[in-house]
């Protein structure tokens, strides 16, 4: 495929390992422990675990999965939130395809569906407006999850909503930012960092002048990177040379798509659209302060928060549930004591087991539960 | 085809009733003359043949007639709901009976007889019952095997969606042919008859939900006939099995489970169309789990894993037929993949259906 096989040649990739190790040779490593590089997005690690290059890297470097999938960091209490939307009989409640399968405290998504709930997935929030246009006697609520990726889109389909004066349209809005969860991820005790790829699809978005305090603050090293397995390995290449050289800095690597400055248009449909919320709270993670958006009073009319009586109440992670510290990269999925046994991509407590992006996920699908386990 | 007003049942020659509405209403399912016109209009006539002409309550066959075709019965059932019932390459009677003859030919069974029964959502278009029926019908008689009994259901709007059809199969089995899920052993070949995942990504565009215009067919098709062509050049081969739901990945641990070997596959000799790899990207799908309709995965002792392929190749269903991978040493029950990149990936059994990833 034009695009996208030029980005995935192995030969090309055991050209760049090799740089890697002759990186990593000259370097002068942690006297206890691995390099940690942390891949902030669920795409990479998807990428990743797709294309086996973990096992590909020297084993001096060992990869952390970060926070960045939407559907992982969802808390339980959210989704029972749209459990109850979706279960009034008046409402089409509109979804991406993984957000079904995220356990809530009662059941999932999927569940209410078979239950009787009438649960659409869709592919675009343009597809949840559509569906109001053809269902005016229904209320349909489009969830509006993921990070500044996918909020430019949702931003988008409210306007377009109100200029063609659709009325039974609304959103139930979960989006959430990028840029306070790193801080926080870097501000959590005891966390040993070495450097980060920087997400690829966001930064589209909102560019890369706002991670400078990473490099700045906290004097870590981030590559933004592409998806492609020969864009991840160059990126962890050029982590590495900052780290050899005792830089810093924010680099691009995935400058064909990534601007430095962003997506204007994006930008400004999302700042006429949102606002801040005080704080959000993710699972695994607790609350974290303005890590979400809400719609602007101005757009209301549009908001499910407003429409509906929606229970919000906070439901605690299982206990047994470990996701926190693997997003945190504390400890590896396996560590987890639930892990494989009693969660499985079956019958998953935790997000991270959900999403094919949730490292949980990757690391069951993808790398054999018993191999990790034993290992332990 | 011509709608043959006249039957011959063998004995005696009885006018086919009619239908003279457009749509399928509670009354074809009643018992009475409405559903007896219904099935003669749309199945008898469709159908052709004498064994179902005289509709008794079962379908009748001569055992030694049987028997002259081997030692064992092979008996198979499946259902199809599949929806648009219409889509490009098929229909859902193509499908059924292409479904059913290739879950009867896989196991070296020569196919024979089929059943069809059909449940109908009231306001189903009576042309399009018959348009169905015919499919069907063609599809039967290039496929050599003859639809003998049936069954019609009609339900109220909402209880199905259009038509569910059952199609139960009756083959046998020549003496010689020993094929089994556990029969893979270290070394030996995997083959596929061409490119995974058109009927899958077929039927999901057909569907229209996410609006993507492609020109995939499904792959649908009979596959007795290239596998008799295997059989003949490859006698000891262990095990075939066509990929259907959950695609090639899902037979695949099938087999590495039920034989307690390991199974390794390269990504780079996987045959999967430009059109299927791009419309996976677009949507976060994995294209060795979407469905074919007409690929086997065949395993093949290595001494003769040659003339498989070789006879494949000369088959016009097997064309693009390739080999892509083996069976290994590695870890019991567990499948992997070399990665077009060189790494290696686990290749596991899907969890729930394929969801599309949001970013």
């Amino acid at each position: 495929m034009k695009y996208l096989d030029e980005f995935r040649d192995g030969e090309k990739a055991r050209f760049l390992i090799k740089e890697i190790e002759t990186l990593v040779s000259g370097m002068t490593l942690p006297a206890d422990r691995p390099i940690y590089l942390m891949e902030v997005c669920g795409g990479h690690t998807h990428s990743i675990f797709r294309y086996g290059l973990e096992g590909m890297l020297p084993k001096e470097i060992e990869l952390i999965h970060g926070p960045g999938c939407p559907v992982c960091v969802l808390p339980m209490g959210r989704v029972d939130d749209c459990v109850s939307i979706a279960e009034n009989p008046k409402v089409i409640f509109a979804t991406f395809g993984d957000a079904m399968r995220v356990p809530g405290s009662k059941k999932s998504l999927l569940q209410a569906k078979a239950e009787g709930a009438d649960v659409r997935m869709v592919y675009s929030p343009m597809d949840a407006l559509a569906l109001a246009r053809k269902n005016p006697d229904r209320e349909v609520v489009f969830f509006g999850l993921g990070f500044e990726t996918t909020m430019p889109s949702t931003a988008l389909t409210i306007l377009q909503a109100e200029a063609d004066g659709v009325a039974n349209f609304s959103v139930f809005c979960n989006h959430i930012t990028i840029v306070p969860t790193i801080k926080a991820i870097l501000d959590s005790p005891g966390l040993q960092l070495d450097g980060f790829l920087g997400p690829g699809h966001v930064s589209m978005v909102i560019g890369t002048a706002p991670y400078e305090f990473i490099a700045n603050f906290y004097k870590k090293p981030m590559v933004v990177a592409g998806f492609e397995p020969l864009d991840i390995l160059q990126s962890i290449w050029m982590v590495l040379k900052q780290i050899k050289e005792g830089r810093s800095e924010i680099e691009n690597q995935y400058a064909r798509i990534v601007p430095d400055g962003g997506n204007a248009a994006a930008l400004s449909a999302v700042s006429r659209v949102y606002e801040l919320r005080e704080f959000f709270e993710w699972r695994g993670l607790g609350s974290i302060d303005h890590s979400g958006v809400k719609l602007r009073e101005g757009y209301a009319r549009y908001d499910a928060e407003q429409k509906f009586a929606i229970p919000n109440l906070k439901i605690a992670d299982p206990k047994s549930c470990q996701c926190g510290e693997v997003l945190k990269g504390v400890i590896k999925p396996w560590q987890c004591k639930v892990f494989g046994s009693a969660c499985t991509p079956e019958t998953p407590l935790g997000a991270l087991m959900v999403s094919s992006e949730g490292a949980c996920a990757a690391y069951y699908q993808y790398g054999g539960v018993k191999r990790y386990k034993e290992a332990v | 085809m011509n709608v043959a007003p006249f039957i011959n049942t063998g004995i005696h020659t009885r006018k086919l009733g009619k239908v003279n509405v457009q749509t399928v209403t509670l009354a074809h399912g009643g018992g009475g003359k409405a559903m007896k016109d219904l099935i003669d209009d749309v199945f008898v006539a469709a159908f052709d043949n004498r064994v179902l002409a005289p509709l008794e309550d079962q379908a009748r066959f001569d055992l030694n007639e049987l028997a002259a075709h081997g030692d064992r019965l092979a008996f198979t059932t499946d259902s199809f709901v599949v929806d648009p019932i219409f889509f490009p390459g098929g229909d859902i009677g193509k499908l059924a009976v292409c479904g059913t003859v290739n879950d009867l030919a896989v196991g070296g069974a020569t196919p024979l007889y089929l059943s069809c029964a059909v449940i109908i959502e009231e306001g189903l278009s009576v042309d399009v019952l018959r348009q169905v029926a015919r499919s069907m019908a063609t599809t039967a008689r290039e496929a050599g095997v003859h639809i003998v009994t049936g069954d019609t259901k009609v339900v109220q709007r909402g209880a199905c969606d259009k038509l569910f059809i059952t199609t139960t199969g009756i083959g046998v089995i020549r003496k010689d042919r020993v094929l089994g899920v556990d029969n893979a052993k270290h070394g030996d070949v995997v083959l596929v008859n061409g490119l995974l995942g058109d009927h899958g990504a077929a039927i999901l565009c057909a569907r229209g939900d996410m609006e993507l215009d492609t020109l995939i067919e499904t792959d649908c098709a009979c596959l007795h006939g290239l596998i008799e062509a295997i059989l003949a050049a490859a006698p000891g081969i262990r095990f075939m099995r066509d990929a259907t739901r959950g695609g090639l990945a899902t037979v695949l641990n099938e087999i590495a489970d039920a034989s307690q070997v390991a199974i390794e596959i390269d990504e780079v000799s996987t045959p999967i169309r430009e059109e299927v790899k791009a419309f996976c990207e677009i949507l976060g799908l994995d294209p060795l789990y979407l469905a074919n309709e007409g690929k086997i995965v065949v395993i093949a002792p290595p001494e003769q894993a040659g003339a498989a392929l070789a006879a494949m190749r000369t088959h016009p269903l097997g064309v693009g037929a390739c080999m892509i991978g083996r069976v290994g040493q590695g870890e019991a029950g567990r499948v992997t993949m070399r990665t077009v990149f060189g790494g290696r990936r686990i290749v596991d059994m899907l969890v729930g259906e394929q969801l599309p990833r949001i970013c």
